[in-house]
């Protein structure tokens, strides 16, 4: 039996693939998010040393967890459209680029304030706080060069290409930073060795599930619109019930 | 038509550049006054006491000189893109990395060179040491190749685009964080007493490193500019 690997390359049918599988993740990531916001404010207990501000983290860690992820996912989707000159792969890199910088501001929000009262500051020059800054930049330059150029297979091109430069490019700045920083000073504050309350981590990893899952749903969603806006000329496009509607 | 061996390839670039630059020399100078001119707004921006100037020294015109590259650098291949002549070079049976070097090379000696030479006088304005100024110019050598040549990357993806000159700064100034830390690190080590090697080791790797890859890719990304 021959299974074709590469039916679901192409943006024609994909694009009815991923109308069928939002729901699968949307209703998990809705879910997932309802547990760890019960689990994360009523279930786990009051922090020792931080009092209530130490929930923050529950969407901190992951924001930033995914936002770093999703950069060099997005990196290896642009690489694959360079490389084999796959559509899709390319509509999927630019698809991600939103949801990423959104969690990296979200990560660079949520650490400024938990850090107005746990260091007393808004902003720290820490390794760490830093070297989400920059992703944030790399994001934004990636969307920027996409955005400014018309011809949309010159955008996934050149916007690959930079995506390729960065990812190699994002290991030299954050060690680069590290060395700075403790150059400058110790850090300034550490997570504790001490091991996090099983419901913490429970809540942590609830929400690190759920915003995975939210962050498919939106790629998916903006994969289609993406598809549909470059495809918008196409038979099969104008043969779609919700565009005849 | 004649191949030419990859060093004469990449001395007729240089030269060709050169020439080019010094038959336009109103750029090469802008470039380096807006330098002169950002470091001496600082002073007036923080105020004139020396010992926080000193502090700053290294920092300040190592920005400085990071900010008056990416303004030479729309004029990388600009030019050569307006009037048909990269379209050319694109066609010659060279290869294009080693010409792609050869302007990296030419735009380097022509906006990072003088920047190196200018950086000692505006260095003892803020009151520098003559230890720290030597391994500032020492570190800015070392430094500003490397953002001619990530920066060649940002200004071949750019080549022809609505506003290209502040997306390219947007694009490029991220990828040269590491250069900025070490070029200064590297003052502030020796000004705290500290061997300046690890500092100076980092910034000779990351020279090497962009030296082999970045005219490849920058080729690579005036190949898409240009189809």
């Amino acid at each position: 039996m021959a299974i074709n690997w590469f039916k679901y390359s192409a943006p024609t049918t994909f694009y009815g693939l991923a109308g069928k599988l939002i729901p699968w993740f949307a209703i998990p990531a809705v879910i997932l998010c309802g547990i760890s916001l019960y689990i994360g404010f009523a279930v786990a207990p009051v922090d020792a040393q931080q009092g209530e501000f130490y929930r923050i983290i529950f969407i901190h860690v992951p924001a930033s967890i995914l936002s770093m992820f999703l950069y060099m996912i997005m990196a290896g989707y642009a690489a694959l459209g360079l490389i084999f000159n796959t559509r899709l792969s390319s509509m999927m890199a630019s698809a991600m680029a939103p949801t990423g910088a959104l969690f990296a501001f979200i990560s660079l929000w949520t650490g400024a304030l938990w850090g107005k009262p746990m260091w007393g500051a808004w902003w720290v020059w820490d390794a760490r706080l830093t070297s989400e800054l920059i992703l944030l930049f790399l994001y934004l330059g990636f969307i920027a060069l996409h955005a400014s150029i018309d011809d949309p297979r010159r955008a996934d091109r050149a916007s690959a290409l930079l995506a390729i430069v960065g990812s190699v490019n994002v290991p030299i700045i954050y060690f680069s930073v590290k060395w700075w920083n403790t150059l400058h000073q110790g850090s300034t504050i550490k997570f504790s060795g001490t091991s996090m309350h099983i419901a913490m981590q429970q809540a942590m990893f609830t929400m690190l599930a759920a915003c995975w899952m939210y962050a498919i749903v939106m790629t998916l969603m903006r994969v289609r619109s993406i598809i549909l806006e470059r495809e918008r000329h196409t038979k099969w496009v104008t043969e779609l019930p919700e565009v005849q509607q | 038509m004649k191949k030419l061996s990859l060093p004469g390839l990449l001395v007729l670039v240089v030269r060709r550049d050169l020439v080019l630059a010094m038959r336009r020399r109103a750029d090469v100078l802008t470039t380096l006054i807006f330098f002169v001119m950002v470091v001496s707004l600082f002073p007036l921006g923080v105020g004139p006491e020396m010992d926080m100037l000193r502090k700053m020294a290294s920092g300040v015109l190592w920005v400085a000189a990071l900010l008056s590259s990416m303004l030479s650098l729309g004029r990388l291949f600009s030019a050569d893109y307006l009037d048909g002549t990269l379209e050319q070079m694109m066609l010659a049976p060279q290869s294009l990395s080693m010409l792609v070097l050869g302007k990296m090379v030419a735009h380097w000696m022509v906006s990072g060179l003088p920047l190196v030479l200018m950086a000692p006088v505006l260095g003892v304005q803020f009151d520098m040491s003559a230890n720290a100024l030597g391994v500032l110019i020492l570190s800015l050598l070392l430094g500003t190749p490397i953002l001619s040549m990530v920066g060649a990357i940002g200004a071949a993806l750019t080549l022809g685009l609505r506003g290209g000159g502040v997306l390219l700064s947007l694009l490029v100034l991220p990828l040269c964080i590491p250069v900025l830390i070490f070029g200064t690190g590297a003052v502030e080590a020796i000004s705290a007493g500290l061997t300046v090697v690890p500092h100076m080791s980092l910034l000779g790797a990351l020279l090497l490193l962009a030296l082999v890859f970045t005219p490849w890719v920058t080729a690579q990304a005036l190949r898409i500019s240009m189809e």
